[in-house]
């Protein structure tokens, strides 16, 4: 095997030297390689005709390419259908299950609530974010949004704290029928002091707890004010709110706008929903937007649920035993 | 190194090695011819190697197969051991060792590897093998390929390809079935029911065999292996490699002229042995050279005709640089690239005893909610979200409880006194939350560490450190 294809003298460089005395070969490369590269250069021209490499309009649809025949057109979106379909097929045995149940049932069962907790978190980004923030971290902590500047404040919904209830029918409830807050504003039947006064009893309520704000000769005048004007008729003589009006509990640590004095003080001041720099708090109807499906619907009371503040059903009172009750209507 | 003389300006000078340099590029055909010997032996005895790959994988061990590479499922199974992703670092670490323990024999005795125990070496000896049973010895291999086509010749070289691609299509099964249980694979071979994976897989190796081992041969080594271009850079003047002895063997001449034994003349016969029996075609006498994947046939070659020629064995030896021209010989262990190599290894393999030993049958991640980190309740208490991960390794579903330690003063885990339930082989999700007294805060971060242990069997368990979020406490 001493034949030599690198002789210098039987092959001819190019003709071009470098630095003095560097030349190059005028060799041919092995035939397997050009064999290869030939076969490349054609399976390019099938390849280009095969996938749909020339847009051209067929019934007026662009993108269908000159598939040859039985390469069967291919386009990404005929894939991304295929690929949805299998989806859609993965799921449909779940979704059709959704479709009986209630809420309270789907997160019981631990299978059904880890799946909606799933698509239930793309549904929230998308259509609940918006105000409530990512993961519902309300609009107070999700920053300066253009909505807080116009004076809506979304809640926090990974807290204990709920308006409407916190169990997993009141919040379907809330999102399913949406909710129109109200508080009437004061600016006309109370005076400036009153207001004052009122405001830091409120602020002492939710600090100190209510039984020492009450025994606290500070706010006294506040106190006095509070349970004279029509502050009880909403909020309670005890001032824990009422959920079936959605009026605030004022004793807990966790305010619904701003719990800085200034901040209740406008509260009372021009109160929610109630005209000029009245707060803002409009939860929209789902339903009647049209916007999100049933189980949709159900999905997202589920995944608002497991946020961290969602409340148990208490134990179900041992009622007597009902011959024939019916079954548990599904909520629509 | 020959002295070379150099013309300035002269183009041809610089290439004055020319003459020396063999270079196939696959126009002519390398039939090797097979003679017996000590290195031969070898060969036969490393390349048997290669039957764990065609029969390992039908060892089983209890009921299922002990070496499997299940891919599909995302695990491997190495008899009672099942790795899961989770553990695929220790994989990083086996090619580590597999790379540096190729490096290390390399830079002690040159291409071992590629002379005896690689898979292109392997299967082109066994091909050529069966060449010279059907088609007979190099001489008239030659003259079959040059003679004009006849049913003969054409019968001939049918029964050859036959069986070459029954071996390859045996190869692509032996392959495939590492990656799947190897009796459902010959079923689904057999029924004709293969997956397009499947019978992808057994396609591509099925030819690729077929053409690497029948058709491209020394090709593949001279020009689509990285292996045969890197080596040089292990091997030094230590390196022993099969070399031919300059000092001893020039200058090279016929034994005999005109019927006289010629005098004066170094101990190589110029009889090419060397040559023909190089299953890469290279002239060993060239020196060290890029085709020569090491295979120490021609030393077989050369000690034969020595020995009927009454000259001592080991003209062409396994010798070192240092060796041949006259320097001082190192000892073995005198060699600190070996030792970094060997370094480099007993890293790498300490790292792999270390990982098996601790796969542990669970594992804990705990990822702490980063939005919001942290949320406060309605009493006034922080309340933290973490999402566990909970790999149960064992083969069957258990219960883990949850506690944890550390972390602030007065904390409550939530529900963590339901057991949650694990599936085998896959990673479990759910969320645990805990509360604690805002008051009880002293800083901003908190350690805390999660536990979760099997019900049945405390001692199986896992730990994750992590942390408890809260506010600024005193501005800090």
């Amino acid at each position: 095997m001493s034949d030599n294809h690198n002789s210098a003298g039987g092959v001819p460089t190019t003709g071009h030297l470098w630095d003095d005395d560097l030349a190059d070969f005028v060799n041919q490369p092995p035939k397997w390689w050009m064999l290869g590269l030939t076969a490349s250069a054609i399976w390019v021209v099938v390849y280009w005709l095969m996938y749909p490499a020339v847009p051209v309009a067929i019934n007026g649809t662009f993108f269908k390419g000159v598939g040859l025949p039985g390469s069967g057109q291919w386009t990404a979106i005929k894939e991304l259908a295929v690929d949805q379909a299998e989806l859609d097929a993965v799921r449909k045995p779940y979704e059709d299950k959704l479709k009986a149940m209630t809420p309270a049932a789907i997160l019981a069962d631990k299978e059904l609530s880890e799946y909606v907790a799933r698509s239930g978190k793309v549904l929230f980004s998308d259509n609940c974010a918006g105000c409530h923030g990512q993961n519902g971290v309300g609009t107070s902590q999700a920053g300066k949004f253009a909505m807080r500047e116009q004076g809506l404040m979304a809640p926090i919904l990974n807290d204990d704290d709920w308006l409407y209830g916190g169990k997993i029918d009141d919040i379907h409830t809330t999102i399913s029928g949406g909710r129109q807050g109200m508080m009437t504003p004061h600016k006309d039947t109370l005076s400036a002091k009153q207001i004052d006064d009122v405001a830091k009893y409120v602020k002492a309520m939710s600090v100190e707890g209510k039984s020492a704000a009450d025994a606290d000769a500070a706010v006294a005048d506040g106190k006095k004010v509070f349970a004279e004007s029509d502050c009880t008729g909403c909020h309670g003589a005890d001032a824990k709110g009422m959920a079936a009006m959605g009026s605030a509990n004022l004793t807990d640590k966790v305010w619904r706008f701003d719990g800085s004095i200034e901040g209740i003080k406008q509260s009372i001041t021009y109160g929610v929903n109630a005209g000029d720099n009245a707060r803002v708090a409009v939860m929209p109807n789902f339903t009647a937007a049209g916007k999100l499906s049933a189980v949709e619907m159900k999905k997202l009371a589920v995944y608002v649920y497991k946020f961290g503040g969602g409340q148990k059903e208490e134990a179900a009172p041992v009622a007597a035993p009902v011959v024939d009750a019916p079954a548990a209507p599904a909520v629509p | 190194m020959s002295e070379l003389k150099k013309e300035v300006g002269s183009v041809t000078s610089i290439y004055s090695e020319h003459v020396e340099w063999a270079t196939n590029l696959g126009d002519k055909t390398v039939h090797a011819k097979r003679m017996p010997g000590r290195f031969r032996t070898l060969k036969y005895i490393t390349e048997s190697f290669w039957l764990i790959f065609f029969f390992g994988a039908y060892l089983r061990w209890n009921g299922k197969q002990a070496l499997l590479l299940d891919v599909n499922n995302r695990q491997f199974h190495l008899f009672n051991l099942t790795i899961l992703p989770q553990d695929i670092w220790m994989v990083s670490l086996l090619l580590l060792l597999v790379a540096m323990t190729l490096f290390a024999v390399t830079s002690v005795a040159s291409r071992v590897f590629c002379g005896y125990f690689c898979f292109q070496t392997a299967w082109v000896d066994l091909f050529t093998w069966i060449e010279e049973k059907i088609e007979g010895n190099p001489n008239k291999r030659h003259k079959l390929d040059a003679a004009p086509w006849s049913f003969s010749k054409f019968r001939i070289k049918l029964i050859k390809h036959a069986i070459w691609m029954a071996i390859a299509i045996f190869t692509g099964i032996s392959f495939t079935i590492w990656f799947e249980d190897a009796f459902v694979y010959w079923h689904n071979l057999l029924s004709f029911n293969l997956s397009i994976i499947e019978s992808a897989t057994l396609i591509a190796f099925t030819l690729g065999t077929y053409g690497l081992a029948g058709f491209m041969r020394e090709q593949a080594c001279l020009w689509l292996c990285p292996y045969a271009r890197i080596q040089a850079v292990m091997a030094d003047t230590q390196t022993i490699l099969p070399a031919y002895d300059l000092a001893r063997g020039e200058p090279r001449g016929k034994l005999r002229h005109a019927g006289k034994v010629v005098e004066q003349q170094g101990d190589c016969i110029d009889c090419f042995q060397c040559v023909q029996v190089c299953p890469t075609g290279v002239d060993i006498r060239d020196g060290q050279q890029l085709g020569c994947i090491t295979c120490g046939l021609c030393l077989d070659a050369c000690d034969s005709v020595m020995d009927k020629i009454g000259r001592p064995r080991g003209l062409i030896r396994y010798a070192s640089l240092d060796e041949l021209e006259g320097r001082k010989v190192h000892k073995l262990y005198q060699h600190p690239r070996t030792w970094v190599y060997i370094g480099i290894i007993l890293i790498a393999l300490g790292g792999i005893v270390y990982g098996l030993n601790h796969l542990g049958a669970l594992t804990l991640r705990v990822a702490p909610e980063r939005q919001p980190l942290f949320v406060s309740m309605s009493d006034g208490s922080i309340q933290n979200k973490y999402t566990f991960k909970v790999l149960n390794k064992t083969d069957k579903d258990l219960n883990v409880k949850i506690s944890a330690e550390g972390g602030v003063k007065g904390q409550v885990l939530i529900d963590a006194d339901i057991p949650q339930l694990v599936h085998h082989g896959k990673p479990a999700s759910f969320t645990v939350f805990v509360k604690a007294p805002r008051d009880n805060l002293h800083s901003e971060v908190t350690k805390l560490q999660f536990r979760v242990e099997n019900v049945e069997d405390p001692t199986m368990a896992a730990e994750y450190n992590t942390v408890f979020n809260g506010p600024k406490v005193n501005g800090k």
